[in-house]
């Protein structure tokens, strides 16, 4: 029987891992207002069935919107990596290195993918 | 109870873990326990089942076991609380190695309340004064509420978390670790915060809430957790960890 640290299991120090924890529930409190301001944003605005060059219309070169869409990127790439390096620890028994490269990975390409579609919509045509 | 069956139809866990139920039936009683139960098959039907009790009567923790899918402390049990239409499925407990049929090895259950830091240390010798601790102080009011653990090791039986990851410390660990963190005579505050966070510790918890659901104590490990994730945060926060 291991006599170790708690923080035995991964590779990442203890402080990081409760940093981590603390992340991901204050990416879902971000998260929690971002997803309904997106939705309901969505469905007043495609009510009447706006076109896609409408919408552009309105969202390019607004401040307001970019900076909107780059924290809700901004958590997405916070919140899913961490609980899905939980998810994946607890039903394939992964952990370790591998595990949080691979989850590093991941926000790293939520990020760039998130951002830069936020740039296509909002940047000025 | 109104007319019990004369007979209770028991399944009783036999082997290792590759064991399986053999069927007993137990003359029915009033206010029988489950432990009753268990006592009976071993001295009247067979004395070679193993199984583990000491003071009958809720205080050793050592009676635990699987009963009907759910753990239990067994001596405090009452047959006619759990049994469906008559028949009793008794098991080891869940998340801990078998050795024999309802005795599990409690070693890696305790083991975790070593890593856990659930040993007290004070720094005061017997040449010092009592330390004074007010009962109505705000720590030890937290202390008094998880004090109450008497080790059965229920909550660990019925803890998911536990299933999913071999190395999560779990309740019964974490709340010792709790009532200790409150204690203000205990100087291994930061050493324990440490031990007991992370992936592996109190943040490792979903807040399912079995162990407190399950705790025949009524203790609320789920609360002493969620009390030891606020700390380590802080002192995460403060760079002490």
């Amino acid at each position: 029987m291991s006599v170790g640290h708690a923080s035995s299991a991964s590779a990442l120090h203890v402080r990081t891992q409760v940093l981590l924890w603390a992340a991901q529930r204050i990416s879902a409190l971000v998260l929690a207002v971002c997803v309904v301001v997106h939705l309901v944003t969505t469905i007043y605005a495609i009510r009447n069935g706006l076109s896609a060059a409408e919408i552009l219309s309105r969202t390019r070169g607004s401040a307001g919107w970019a900076v909107f869409y780059a924290v809700f990127v901004g958590a997405v790439a916070v919140h899913a990596p961490v609980g899905l390096r939980n998810v994946l620890s607890e039903t394939l028994n992964w952990r370790g290195r591998g595990l949080d490269a691979a989850m590093a990975l991941l926000a790293v390409a939520l990020a760039y993918g998130g951002w830069r579609a936020v740039y296509a919509v909002v940047a000025a045509g | 109870m109104n007319n019990p069956p004369p007979v209770l139809q028991v399944r009783v866990w036999r082997g290792a873990e590759d064991g399986a139920f053999q069927s007993f039936e137990v003359p029915r009683h009033e206010s029988q326990t489950v432990l009753d139960v268990v006592t009976y098959i071993q001295r009247d039907l067979d004395p070679t089942l193993s199984y583990r009790f000491a003071c009958r009567v809720g205080m050793c923790g050592s009676c635990a076991m699987t009963v009907n899918g759910k753990a239990r402390w067994t001596c405090r049990t009452q047959v006619a609380s759990i049994a469906k239409n008559g028949a009793v499925d008794i098991a080891p407990l869940e998340n801990l190695p078998v050795i024999k049929d309802l005795v599990t090895d409690m070693a890696p259950f305790f083991d975790k309340w070593a890593r856990a830091k659930g040993q007290f240390r004070g720094e005061h010798t017997r040449k010092d004064d009592f330390a004074r601790i007010q009962p109505e102080s705000a720590q030890r009011k937290l202390v008094d509420e998880a004090i109450e653990c008497i080790g059965c090791g229920v909550c660990y039986s019925a803890c998911d978390v536990v299933r999913w990851n071999p190395e999560y410390l779990g309740p019964a660990a974490l709340n010792r670790a709790w009532t200790l963190h409150n204690d203000g005579r205990d100087v291994m505050q930061t050493e324990r915060l440490s031990a007991v966070a992370g992936d592996a510790g109190c943040h490792a918890c979903h807040t399912q809430m079995n162990c407190t659901e399950r705790c025949p104590k009524h203790l609320s490990p789920t609360k002493s957790i969620a009390g030891l994730k606020r700390a380590a945060l802080a002192a995460a926060l403060k760079g002490r960890l």
